[in-house]
């Protein structure tokens, strides 16, 4: 069987740190409900430099300057110990600053929503005509700004979202429609945010693997915003924008949600597509949510330390022909928690982690390495939720114990050696198995790794309808090399047709 | 006794750990145990 390959990935991040503040919901409930708290007046006391959020350990790995491995050497928390050789570009992608970000949504806004300050498009060019993702016909789709007082109106009175810059105004998206709620200013700085990142991490996948753009035949975005108006509020479709935006002429595309899991579900769609030869080169790409900016920084700041979720996340794959190298994804060997599978971890597990591994007559231990929900632990347990990934990796070995497939003393050795520390940021869907992709190019071309389980769930309850929660998984493997072609030599032909006319002639008899 | 015997239950569950069906059902295997509040939420 010929299967799909994936190819290439991009990952990228923006610091944002006045967004933390202006649109996270954690601050914009607060706001909302206790104006004059003591979290929201320290939550600029806690917020860190576009240098700290660089040489952040957990960041350098999102974008492919350090290994997981590498990331588990490192004293936690890793808040603490900043990596001294970190750079702002990586293997993977890049690492954003928000002013940069702020111009990027300004290109990024085709029915000229957003105005920016005169003063603050001319401080920011400099720096924007030295990215090499930010073409001059970009360039030209800022314009000239405008004055500060139009901003100050547009926001004061018009409902326009503010933006700011180091708690200075410098910009504002307006209302795309006078009444309607899927329209208004909040909702398309969210969706904005979601398009100029996602084409951030898309024009990252093209230039880091020196792509032709002009190839990609589709592209599909599983982020977790919707865009559409009053009448669909769901319409659509954030993939068709991006893949204008970075000039993917020659595609098409559409999205696919489900919570935290839309990754997984558009990794095996894409794959699928790509295998089912409908189309060559299929983009899965996802931009970030404003709204979990600063989630769990109550927490934080209770804790004393740095409000860690100050990042849009960001990402894109290339998934492709079968090219003989690049690790071959198993879409025969798929889990997912079925509607009627149950909401034990036993159930979670057995849907996910071990009926893939049973399809394939494999053990728990033949899978290598498993990707799960790579949340950062440096956020999630001060906050009291754990070590996320910890937790998955105790699970599946539990699991492995209990179909006696591993020994209970052996269980925290699998979770060292089938495991990953996490790294990734709590955006929900940036975290959810996919992060490792790019690893797993390396670690199964390169490296030591045979097979990798790439494993996403998603919290469909929050939507209020169904109790049901979700979850995907595929295994992917090392490419044996061989590329297989479904060529039907001549003499099978004739051996076919013969067969064909000795079939017919005995019914003819028989008849 | 069973602990829960008599007992009236708040379930909170999490979805990457024990969902709150999960719990509900290991609760109801105590007849005279009484859910009044069952909910997963996403702590991630």
């Amino acid at each position: 069987m010929n299967y799909s390959v994936i190819k290439s990935s991009g990952y990228i991040l923006v610091h944002v740190p006045d967004m933390v503040l202006q649109n996270g919901t954690t601050q914009t409930v607060e706001r909302l409900s206790n104006p004059e708290s003591d979290y929201l007046k320290a939550v600029n006391n806690h917020l860190r430099s576009y240098d700290e959020v660089v040489s952040y350990a957990p960041n350098q790995v999102y974008i492919g300057n350090m290994t997981p491995a590498e990331l588990g050497e490192i004293e936690k928390p890793w808040f603490k110990n900043n990596f001294e050789n970190a750079n702002r570009q990586g293997k993977f992608g890049e690492i954003m600053p928000q002013d940069e970000f702020i111009a990027m949504i300004k290109m990024e806004d085709v029915f000229d929503l957003v105005k920016l300050d005169k003063e603050f498009i001319k401080e920011v060019m400099p720096k924007l005509e030295m990215n090499s993702i930010i073409s001059e016909n970009k360039i030209k789709n800022l314009g000239e700004g405008v004055e500060y007082n139009e901003i100050k109106e547009l926001v004061d009175v018009q409902h326009s979202e503010p933006i700011y810059n180091n708690s200075k105004l410098v910009g504002c998206v307006k209302r795309a429609h006078d009444v309607d709620v899927n329209l208004n200013a909040h909702v398309m700085l969210e969706n904005l945010v979601v398009k100029a990142s996602g084409v951030i991490a898309f024009e990252n996948l093209i230039q880091k693997n020196n792509l032709n753009i002009e190839d990609v035949d589709y592209v599909i975005e599983c982020s977790e915003e919707a865009c559409g108006d009053m009448n669909q509020r769901g319409g659509g479709n954030f993939a068709k924008a991006i893949a204008e935006s970075v000039g993917a002429v020659n595609a098409t595309g559409s999205d696919v949600r489900g919570f935290c899991a839309g990754p997984i579900h558009a990794f095996i769609y894409a794959a699928s597509l790509v295998k089912a030869g409908t189309y060559d080169n299929v983009v899965v790409v996802a931009g970030g949510a404003t709204a979990k900016l600063g989630m769990n920084g109550k927490d934080h700041v209770k804790k004393e330390m740095p409000i860690l979720e100050d990042t849009l996340g960001g990402f894109a794959f290339l998934i492709s022909k079968n090219d003989g190298v690049s690790p071959i994804i198993r879409t025969d060997l798929t889990g997912r928690h079925t509607v009627g599978a149950g909401s034990s971890p036993q159930a979670v597990i057995g849907s996910l982690i071990m009926d893939p591994i049973e399809k394939a007559g494999l053990t728990i231990n033949d899978i290598d390495k498993y990707s799960v929900e790579m949340q950062n632990p440096d956020i999630t347990k001060p906050a009291g939720a754990g070590d996320v990934p910890e937790a998955n990796y105790k699970m599946i070995a539990a699991m492995g114990v209990k179909t006696k497939q591993i020994e209970r003393k052996d269980m925290m050795n699998f979770v060292k050696v089938h495991g990953m520390p996490g790294w990734a940021p709590t955006q929900g869907h940036i975290p959810s198995g996919v992060p490792y992709l790019g690893f797993a190019k390396d670690d199964m071309t390169t490296g030591d790794v045979n097979r990798a389980m790439i494993v996403g769930k998603g919290s469909l309850f929050l939507g209020r309808m169904t109790n049901l929660f979700d979850g995907a998984s595929v295994i992917l493997e090392r490419n044996p090399g061989k590329v297989e072609t479904e060529k039907i030599d001549k003499d099978e032909v004739n051996k076919l047709i013969a067969n064909a006319l000795r079939n017919f002639g005995m019914q003819m008899l028989e008849d | 006794m069973n602990i829960l015997e008599n007992k009236k239950v708040i379930i909170i569950g999490d979805r990457d750990g024990v969902p709150g069906q999960a719990i509900e059902e290991c609760v109801k295997t105590v007849a005279t145990a009484e859910i009044v509040f069952s909910v997963t939420e996403c702590f991630v």
